[in-house]
């Protein structure tokens, strides 16, 4: 049968594996310890964070969109697991992983209204709506860290290990399979590259836009939360601004994973060495046990020549 | 008419490649004032790197281009302007967000980054004026002017820039015949005072009763250059081709105006854009919507696919009453409407990604269909004979015509029974237009009910089976049979009665 | 008159909702309407509206620079070492602060234009550096910026606060006859379309250098005004200010999809986000129910600012052009 020839992951999707080797060989150089199976696995553990917020991240960036507010979909979902727990009532503390991951679903349908229906910026909507969950959440635990604890099973789900492997990995795995297989599959891959190129073409060619963009902002919240339970998990607790810090990593790493800030051209392979190698930079950094200053700067100028490297090779096709 | 001694500009040996793609091969080329020169090849012929080389847009492979007899390096449209090289590009120049006025004054003569100077917007008023472009506010936004107006203000804007040598690549493709016999009569005028013209156009009817001289392309090389007169149409037109094409329109079988309804709108009316519309969609038959350019043809097709939201009147498809509110709802196989809308490259195509992935975004997602098999496309792609290195080629990388094709693929595969096209045919050549041609009647007789939006009146005459000409919002006139004419439709687009004698009064 | 207000609507209605939000402020402040409590709330709004300025150089051009905050701490932190001692050396270190901010903007323009990098990805990693430089400069808070000068600035002149005057002279020395000039027009016609621009004849990479510089100054203005409020240099202030500079410029009615926009909106847009947090802070409502009112607001005014689409009766128009 003479079908359309699949896209193989373009060389932009490799670049950050190339990257995270080379962190690796040059890291050990100095740090001997950095081969050891206990440190590469718990670097996995720690990327699968940041991953399962990366992939959300993707598919609304391939979407040519942003979504500012993982931060406190991520505090949301943990406060609200953690609570839930906390809260003593067995019935409840069933529901906790449950009700953070739907709470991440209905704020990306909210992001999504904004974006679809309003036509706001998803810049400027998403911010807005990360500083009214900062509002709801502040209104709601009076400005303290809340108090309750994580399951058993959100710990699991964040610090357990298979047969030597992170689960936080597996579980980081698996859902990179289950998106990558819904991308291929249906056209829901197709319609989030053709609407980040052209929505109105999208648009025109009878598909039904909106839905595509709610669809996606509803993953990428569900992924924010998924990545609130997995970290309240990992600290047994949940705690205000504990989403701050993944934001801009959570970028930096889709984009070096090689997926254009502007949409439509990006994979989630990509993201996942983009995750690994962020995950990486980030280790070695502080292992080096140099200053916060120079771990700002040196991590700043790696992810511009990551960038300029990807320039460079476009331009020299 | 004196032709100037020496050319102002003059391409030795002059190649352009893009890649793997050779788009121009060592052309020879010049063009001296007080001559307005015609370029004529089908798309992809050069004619469009030509101008951008002339421009200072893009830069040669290899060869030189001279300026006054000297070699010179021209770096940017900035440079070509100081020497006198002013184009007027077919992608327009003017800036959508930017009022008419602060475009005229964007990059005017002497002014670069300081300070700005409002004498050009003066005399480009003087210009406009002369075009019939008088009434356009000096204060609108660009964007929302219409094509047409748009064109008007990019000529006057061309013109405040002193050209020594003025090229105009299709810059009255969207404007009627009286506007563009004013807008020569400007050109001409330029030629008299030692300018010269190089003038790109598809519309072979123009370029017969403007140009001095005449140069053909073809494959990216320069064919040939003589005098307008040295050879007839048919002579011309295979230099062009490389072929003889015999007939540019395929034969119309009888119409049949009995023909099983496919499609029926009833007192269709929109906003103040669209009065009273009633127009009938019978199978096997094409029904052309003429007039001048933006009367509200285009807004029936927008309609009709579910793009307007508060429309009033009946619309029947297929003998039952519908409400069209969304372009998934209009392709659906129940209704099976499709599309080609009037701008390829924002609209009916995605230029960045392939031409697999354009065909397929209208049929993923429909029941019975695979979309990712390209065996559903091919025939179509063979009867139009699209010139591609394979399927995984982007869209964008492909010439106009080329792309046209892939637009109207796409909705084919889906087996419409009723196809809306905004005039498909706009700033195509000549071959590319008779493989469209072809195959709308071949769909036609196939079954499909046809509504062509065209502001050709040769295609309304000879490809149609019968017209509506719209005046402002309102259907002035149905044509059927014999009654087409140019005449008729050139009356009932300016709202006169017949005969046509009477225009001139109309206008003024 | 009608025209110019309908070609300046979102300024119009920006600066129209500045006024009745600070005459609210004013009503509801305990000690009332007076000059202290009318300069603070100056000194305040000015440091967020040259944020949005900086900002502003950068949407303008169809880009976003998330490294305001940045250059606004790194300024910050070479004011508390260099604004102090004789005329002369505060002179050079006012000057000093300055270039360090048209240098970082530039550096953020030579990645972009040269290295072809989207600006929102190269200042995200740039912002990183510029961070990572003033925690070079100051691990902790501390320095000190020289009290009479910093008063000279912060205070007011017969009454009037200087931040208002530092305000209105940069609409009336910079912008005025900035847009009076190519390189205005090029602003916007780089940021509408930038074919468009490069097929007129305008030097675009050069109008996008510039922006980005002018984008740099101005952020280190903000850092340096923030220097003279807070009289010490801090590497931590960076991130609300970036966020909330995008926000301003959203406000002010500047269009982020560039080309869109003016640098008095920008500053509206400022004032405005400061004074409905300043009006929270007197407004009797519970304190912890602030940030959710805050955030209601802006969510709610930036709705209603997309609402209008919901009027379009043509439904490909909401694709913009």
């Amino acid at each position: 049968m003479n079908t359309i020839k699949q896209n193989l992951p373009s060389p932009d999707a490799l670049f950050p594996y190339l990257g995270a080797v080379l962190l690796i060989l040059g890291g050990s150089y100095f740090f001997p310890q950095i081969l050891g199976v206990d440190y590469l696995a718990q670097q996995l553990q720690i990327a699968a964070f940041l991953g399962v917020l990366a992939l959300g991240a993707t598919v609304v960036i391939l979407l040519g969109h942003i979504d500012l507010s993982v931060p406190w979909v991520l505090a949301g979902a943990a406060i609200i697991s953690t609570s839930l727990v906390g809260s003593g009532n067995p019935a409840l503390a069933a529901a906790a992983i449950p009700a953070a991951l739907l709470f991440g679903v209905l704020v990306g349908i909210v992001n999504g209204v904004g974006v679809a229906i309003l036509r706001i910026p998803s810049m400027v909507w998403t911010l807005a709506v990360n500083s009214m969950l900062l509002g709801v959440a502040v209104l709601n635990t009076g400005g303290f860290n809340p108090k309750g604890e994580a399951s058993p099973a959100m710990t699991l789900l964040a610090t357990g290990d298979l047969a030597g492997i992170p689960v936080a990995f597996v579980v980081w795995m698996a859902v990179t399979g289950a998106m990558a297989l819904l991308l291929k599959r249906s056209g829901f891959g197709r319609y989030l590259s053709a609407i980040g190129y052209n929505e109105k073409a999208t648009f025109l060619s009878g598909v039904s836009t909106p839905s595509v963009i709610f669809a996606a902002f509803a993953i990428a919240g569900l992924c924010s939360a998924l990545g609130g339970v997995m970290l309240a998990g990992y600290a047994n607790q949940a705690y205000q601004s504990m989403g701050d810090p993944f934001l801009l990593p959570t970028i930096a790493a889709v984009v070096i994973g090689g997926t254009s800030i502007l949409g439509g051209r990006g994979s989630l392979i990509g993201t996942v060495g983009g995750v690994l190698f962020i995950t990486l930079l980030t280790s070695i950094l502080s292992v080096m046990q140099i200053t916060d200053a120079w771990r700002n700067i040196i991590f700043g100028l790696i992810i511009i020549v990551m960038l300029l490297l990807q320039t460079l090779r476009r331009k020299s096709q | 008419m004196s032709r100037s001694e020496h050319p102002i500009a003059r391409l030795r040996g002059v190649s352009k490649i893009y890649g793997t793609t050779q788009a121009l091969s060592d052309v020879d080329f010049s063009c001296f004032g007080g001559e307005i020169h015609a370029v004529l090849g089908e798309n992809g012929a050069g004619k469009s790197t030509l101008m951008k080389l002339l421009a200072g847009v893009i830069q040669p492979t290899s060869g030189d281009i001279e300026v006054n007899n000297a070699v010179t390096r021209l770096t940017s449209p900035a440079d070509a302007m100081v020497r006198g090289l002013v184009c007027m590009f077919q992608e327009l120049s003017l800036v959508p967000d930017l009022s008419v006025r602060e475009n005229l004054m964007l990059g005017a003569v002497g002014t670069g980054l300081g300070r700005l100077n409002a004498s050009v917007v003066r005399s480009a008023q003087d210009i406009l004026a002369q075009i019939d472009g008088g009434a356009i506010g000096m204060k609108t936004r660009v964007a929302d002017l219409s094509l047409a107006e748009r064109q008007q203000v990019e000529i006057a804007k061309a013109l405040t820039r002193n050209p020594k040598l003025l090229i105009l690549d299709e810059a009255t493709s969207a404007l009627n015949a009286s506007v563009v016999e004013k807008v020569f009569r400007l050109i001409r005028a330029e030629r008299d005072r030692g300018v010269g013209v190089l003038f790109i156009s598809h519309r072979f009817h123009e370029i017969e009763s403007l140009a001095d001289r005449i140069s053909i392309f073809r494959n990216g090389a320069h064919v040939e250059t003589f005098d307008n007169g040295a050879y007839d149409y048919s002579a011309i037109i295979s230099k062009m081709v490389g072929q003889r094409i015999d007939d540019l329109f395929p034969p119309k079988p009888p119409a049949n105006p009995d023909a099983e309804e496919v499609l029926r709108v009833d007192g269709f009316s929109w906003t103040d854009k669209l009065r009273d519309i009633s127009i009938v969609l019978r199978k096997g038959q094409i029904t052309g919507l003429g007039g001048l350019d933006g009367q509200g043809q285009g807004s029936v097709l927008q309609g009709l696919f579910g793009l307007l939201k508060g429309t009033e009147g009946r619309c029947v498809v297929g003998g039952i009453p519908v409400t069209i509110t969304h372009p998934k709802q209009a392709k659906n196989p129940k209704l099976g409407i499709a599309l080609v809308p009037e701008d390829r490259k924002t609209e009916g195509l995605i230029l960045q990604q392939s031409i697999a992935r354009n065909l397929e975004l209208a049929a993923l997602g429909t029941d019975g269909i695979d979309a990712s098999d390209v065996t559903i496309y091919q025939p179509f792609l063979d009867a139009l004979e699209l010139k591609c290195r394979s399927l995984d080629q982007p869209v964008g990388e492909l010439s106009g015509g080329n792309q046209q094709k892939v637009a109207l693929t796409k909705w084919l595969a889906l087996g419409p029974r009723c196809m809306l096209l905004a005039d498909p045919t706009r700033g195509i050549d000549v071959k590319t237009k008779t493989q469209i041609y072809a195959l709308l009647r071949r769909l036609a007789d196939s079954g499909v009910a046809i509504l062509l939006v065209s502001t050709d009146y040769e295609e309304l005459i000879h490809l149609c089976d019968e017209a509506h000409i719209f005046y402002q919002g309102r259907i002035v006139r149905h044509l059927t049979g014999n009654d087409v004419t140019a005449e008729a439709i050139i009356a009932a687009s300016l709202n006169i009665p017949l005969p046509a004698q009477t225009s001139e009064a109309a206008n003024g | 008159m009608g025209n110019l207000l309908r070609s300046n609507q979102r300024e119009a209605i920006a600066i129209l909702v500045l006024a009745v939000l600070l005459t609210l402020y004013l009503a509801s402040h305990p000690s009332g309407p007076n000059t202290y409590v009318i300069t603070i709330w100056a000194n305040q709004c000015l440091i967020l509206a040259l944020a949005a300025i900086a900002q502003f150089f950068a949407v303008i051009v169809r880009g976003i620079d998330l490294s305001v905050g940045a250059v606004m701490a790194l300024t910050n932190c070479v004011a508390s070492y260099f604004v102090i001692g004789s005329g002369l050396d505060m002179a050079l270190g006012i000057a000093a602060v300055l270039a360090v901010g048209v240098a970082c903007g530039l550096f953020n323009g030579a990645v972009v234009v040269f290295g072809r990098i989207q600006p929102i990805v190269a200042t995200l990693a740039t912002a990183s550096l510029f961070v990572g430089l003033a925690l070079l400069l100051r691990p902790t808070p501390g320095g000190r910026i020289d009290y009479d000068l910093a008063d000279a600035f912060t205070l007011d002149v017969f009454g009037i606060p200087t931040a208002l005057i530092i305000a209105a002279a940069v609409i009336v020395l910079f912008w005025v006859p900035l847009r009076r000039t190519g390189l205005g027009l090029g602003l916007y016609a780089v940021g509408s379309s930038e074919q468009a621009a490069f097929q007129s004849g305008m030097p675009v990479p050069v109008i996008r250098l510039v922006s980005f510089a002018m984008g740099g100054l101005f952020a280190g203005l903000a850092g340096l005004y923030f220097s003279f409020v807070t009289t010490t240099g801090d590497a931590g202030i960076g991130p609300n200010y970036t966020l909330n500079s995008i926000a301003a410029v959203v406000l002010g009615g500047v269009a982020l999809r560039g080309g869109v926009g003016t640098l008095t909106g920008a500053m509206a847009g400022a004032f405005i986000l400061k004074t409905i947090g300043s009006l929270m802070f007197f407004s009797g409502l519970p304190p912890l129910a602030q940030p959710f009112i805050e955030g209601l607001i802006l969510a709610g005014a930036i709705a209603i600012g997309g609402a209008g689409v919901l009027r379009v009766r043509n439904r490909l128009e909401v694709f913009g052009k």
